[in-house]
């Protein structure tokens, strides 16, 4: 308690900061697409240079009152022109700039999330240096230059923790162009979405299915297994689709291959997994989907509450990913 | 964390900070600039080669090396060369450790006050335009600091410095003018303060100084007549007054302070002036012969010599009145006359002999004073820049052998004469004329009007004013330097007086010079208050007010230019607005556009259907056309042709 106050005290900068922004993001609103950023929403403060050189000017202001020197006194008034005249600029840098979403890339859970931004300058006047960041006055890699009558699209880095939708964070379009004396921004809160899809985790989508682990061939029903012969065994094959018999006579291992799998259609059964832990069971069908799709096969998505049939393709996964991403189980 | 900025930037802030630094060359040793160099080009081989940054212990030694070789070679840090001395090298050490984006910062910065301390060294008008083509390149690196890839072109960096620097201009001005000058200094000059290599009298005068002084055209000082000039042969310009004399050197002789000034009768024929005295480090004022006030801040001596109360180091503004006809000090009597008399124990026998002789034959002082003056007259005495150098007994050989020499020997010589026969004589070191500048209204006198005359006492009249190069040269007192010397001496360009062109233009650009000094220069508390209460702002309240008031106007139509500069550009959607204003209407008159029709058709069809619109429409359609695919200045003619359709 005491620091804290204490803290301000030794900070009154910091401490009106905070006010400041409590004010002003109580007056942000979630808005979608191009927004535009209006004047009386703009704020500007100096930053810590800006401080310098107004010490530094006011060093030559008693530096040309002791030496009664005349030019001495020109520098010092010209450079706090500059100061004032390089705030309208700072923040005229961002008047009238329109920040639209431009959609964004679903990423798994645990990754950075980019949010694309469409920076829109309508005017005849080329803007630089329009940084987008998530804290204010940080200095953040995102920063565009946005000629006249241009778009350019720059991002947002959000990290994901979970999976399920990302609403876009509200930032700060931010400047300090021309001089870096002074830092002007405005919040943005643009009314946009992410995924994030669970991570995949789990065992790989083994090779011979069974219905027991929540991934079965579409054929797997019991009792029409058609068995079609052996093969040799490969690591990873599930034990139980070794051929006991068959290796116990031959000395080597072999494993059971059933006609219905060469169709390559499996079905992920979100309630065949026996994990306990739905956001696990999640994850798992994650890495199948994943494998699925990479080995070419067709596959179907049934969850509790939707069924996705089967399909192939990097679409179809990305549906898949996104169903599972936003899979809100119902609680017993 | 700041990021560090681009390697692009550093040759520019390299360049532009050589460029600030560069004319520091004129004051300070050679080897600060120098060091600032090879800093430089280290850091240059830093970016371009791969070498190392020096690392902390070196830094470190460095630093100290610096500070020691500034204390070596000024024997103090205290005083404004030392302090620039101090700032090029902190500015050269700190280029060691640039990388971030904040040092980078602080470097630009010490480009601005480094500009700062050349102004404690010149203020002419040269560098008022250095002060802004700095400005504009300093700026110019910050823009391009402060753009993170450094990607900005040279052209666009240099143009926001430049637009940025003009903006500045209206406010600088409007601060210069109005801001509330106090009177300095606030903490005490260091004792170097002021400009450099000052020209002047010194306080003694040995043969040759005054020679010397004459071959410069530099501006003692200026003076401002209230009524009429007095003329040349009475401009004598009084300054140093010198009493003793060891056989080559005068000296003042006694420092005067607790005495009264000299006493002055019959003063009359009296004329007012105002004074710009060039700085010179000395205290000595300068008056026409014989000042009857005392400015302030000055002091008057017993030799009614104007002495400032404190070194002069910055050009000084005084006004001072002068008597043209006057007795100074009825009597001398007690040590100042023994003093008035006194000559070295020996050396210069022959002008004692000399003096001796005329003592005995004449009984006048008078007499002797015109004896002597008649010598220089008749005798081949030459007046000349180059005399040859004289030996131990300088008098003796100047009088008896080689004849040559210019105003101080012939000063110097005179005196002597005259206390070896018994007449109280004194030295007095000065100027001696001055030129009407035509331009200004105002008469400058040189370096080259230095000149040497001397004062002897007489019985009834006081101290009286002798010059004795006026009876070798009376064209030195007539008409000036130039006319009195024979062609071939080293006379400066001005002093030759040819009425050419050339010195027409010096002239001129004098008269710049003395405005700007008088207007610029010198525009402290009295003169702001002066300009101000002239134009309406009496006091302290109406000044801030103003002030205020002037620097939240033009910080408005600057806020009000970027606003209008910053909105959007999209006079295409502005047509179409017009375009559909125009439709609605002319559906509610029953003329809407059917959707396969493009605006060219459904004018023609809508003008066929109401004739009496046809002229209007084909004007509105052409307008449009118009905007929407050549030319979007013809907006206004849009406008124009959708307001004549409404009209019933």
């Amino acid at each position: 308690m005491a620091v804290s106050a204490l803290r301000g005290m030794l900070h009154p900068l910091r401490s009106i900061n905070a006010r400041i922004e409590r004010w002003v993001l109580a007056r942000v609103r979630r808005l979608p697409g191009p927004v535009a950023i209006r004047r009386q929403r703009i704020y500007i403060l100096p930053t810590r240079q800006g401080t310098v050189f107004a010490v530094m000017t006011f060093a030559l202001l008693l530096g040309s009152m002791n030496y009664s020197n005349s030019l001495g006194f020109a520098l010092t008034f010209l450079l706090a022109g500059l100061g004032l005249v390089t705030m309208h600029h700072t923040h005229g840098n961002l008047v009238n700039l329109q920040v639209a979403a431009r959609g964004s890339v679903p990423v798994f859970a645990g990754e950075t999330l980019r949010f694309s931004v469409g920076l829109i300058n309508p005017s005849r006047r080329d803007r630089h240096v329009i940084t987008l960041t998530l804290q204010q006055g940080d200095w953040g890699d995102h920063w565009a230059d946005v000629p006249a009558e241009s778009e350019v699209t720059t991002g947002l880095d959000v990290k994901t923790t979970r999976r399920g939708r990302v609403p876009a964070p509200r930032f700060a379009v931010s400047s300090r162009f021309p001089l870096g004396l002074f830092y002007a921004w405005t919040w943005i809160e643009l009314d946009q979405s992410g995924i994030a899809y669970p991570s995949p985790a789990g065992i790989t989508l083994p090779d011979a299915l069974d219905g027991d682990e929540g991934a079965e061939t579409m054929a797997s029903q019991p009792g029409s297994d058609d068995f079609a012969g052996v093969r040799d065994y490969h690591r990873g094959d599930s034990l139980s689709s070794i051929h006991w018999k068959v290796s116990a006579r031959s000395g080597e291992l072999v494993v059971k291959q059933f006609a219905q799998a060469r169709s390559n259609e499996i079905v992920l059964n979100f309630d065949r997994l026996t994990d306990p832990d739905p956001e696990r069971r999640l994850s798992q069908l994650a890495r199948w989907v994943l494998d699925a799709a990479e080995r070419g096969l067709s596959w179907s998505l049934v969850l509790p509450d939707q069924q996705i049939p089967a399909d192939t393709g990097a679409e179809h996964c990305a549906r898949c990913l996104t169903a599972l991403a936003l899979f809100a189980p119902t609680r017993t | 964390m700041m990021p560090p900025v681009s390697q692009r930037c550093l040759p520019r802030l390299l360049v532009v900070l050589a460029i600030v630094i560069l004319p520091h060359a004129r004051n300070l040793p050679l080897w600060i600039p120098a060091f600032a160099l090879g800093m430089m080009l280290w850091r240059l081989g830093v970016a371009r080669r791969g070498w190392r940054m020096p690392g902390m212990l070196i830094r470190g030694g460095l630093a100290a090396m610096a500070f020691a070789a500034v204390l070596a070679t000024f024997g103090s840090i205290n005083g404004q060369t030392p302090g620039a001395a101090l700032l090029v090298l902190m500015a050269a050490l700190k280029l060691t450790e640039t990388r971030t984006l904040r040092d980078y910062t602080i470097l630009a910065f010490l480009g601005y006050f480094l500009l700062g301390t050349h102004f404690l060294f010149d203020q002419s008008i040269p560098m008022i335009l250095f002060l802004l083509v700095c400005g504009v390149l300093i700026t110019a690196v910050l823009v391009d600091i402060n753009h993170p890839d450094g990607s900005l072109s040279t052209r666009t960096s240099l143009r926001t410095g430049a637009i940025l620097i003009a903006q500045a201009l209206p406010l600088m001005l409007v601060l210069f003018v109005l801001f509330p000058r106090i009177p300095g200094p606030l903490w005490g000059l260091p004792s170097d303060s002021g400009a450099n290599a000052v020209t002047g009298l010194g306080e003694n005068m040995s043969p040759g100084d005054i020679s010397q002084l004459s071959r410069s055209d530099e501006v003692a000082f200026r003076v401002r007549f209230d009524g009429p000039v007095p003329p040349r042969h009475q401009r004598y310009w009084r300054g140093p007054v010198l009493w003793t004399f060891d056989g080559r050197t005068w000296e003042p002789g006694f420092r005067s302070g607790s005495l009264q000034a000299g006493t002055l009768t019959d003063a009359e024929q009296t004329v007012r002036y105002e004074v710009t005295l060039e700085a010179h480090r000395h205290h000595w004022m300068l008056a026409l012969d014989m000042p009857v006030s005392t400015p302030p801040d000055a002091r008057m001596t017993p030799n009614r010599q104007l002495v400032a109360r404190k070194p002069i180091r910055e050009r000084m503004l005084y006004s001072v009145e002068s008597a043209l006809d006057y007795k100074l000090d009825p009597a001398l009597e007690g040590w100042p006359r023994r003093l008035a008399l006194r000559l070295p124990v020996e050396g210069n026998e022959r002008t004692r002999e000399l003096a001796a002789r005329w003592r005995n034959e004449e009984t006048d002082d008078r007499a002797l004073v015109d004896r002597a003056l008649r010598m220089f007259r008749e005798q081949p005495f030459v007046y000349t820049l180059r005399p040859p150098l004289l030996g131990e007994n300088s008098v003796d050989q100047f009088l008896f052998s080689t004849r040559r020499g210019f105003c101080e020997h012939y000063a110097s010589a005179f005196a002597v004469l005259m206390r070896a026969a018994g007449v109280p004589a004194r030295v007095v070191a000065g100027y001696q004329g001055g030129e009407m500048n035509d331009n200004g209204q105002y008469m400058i006198v040189r370096q080259s009007d230095a000149h040497a005359w001397a004062e002897v006492w007489l019985e009834g009249a006081g101290w009286t004013r002798i010059d004795p190069t006026a009876a070798v040269a009376p064209d030195r007192v007539e008409v000036g330097l130039g006319a009195a010397l024979p062609a071939g001496e080293p006379v400066p360009f001005l002093a030759r007086r040819t009425g050419s062109v050339i010195e027409a233009m010096r002239l001129r650009w004098d008269s710049i010079n003395a405005q700007w000094n008088y207007w610029v220069l010198a525009y402290g508390p009295e003169l702001q208050r002066s300009v101000l209460s002239r134009i309406g702002l009496p006091d302290w309240r109406s000044m801030i007010l103003a002030l205020t008031g002037l620097i939240t106007l033009i910080l408005a139509s600057l806020g009000a230019w970027l606003l209008w500069q910053s909105r959007s550009a999209a006079t295409v959607d502005d047509a179409r607005r017009i375009w559909n204003r125009a439709t609605r209407r002319l559906s509610r008159l029953g003329l809407a556009p059917l959707p396969h029709e493009g605006p060219r058709d459904y004018c023609e069809r809508a003008a066929r259907q109401s004739p009496d619109l046809a002229l209007r429409l084909r004007a509105l359609v052409d307008a449009y056309v118009a905007v929407r695919y050549a030319d979007s200045a013809e907006l206004d003619r849009l406008r124009e042709a959708e307001r004549n359709l409404r009209r019933r």
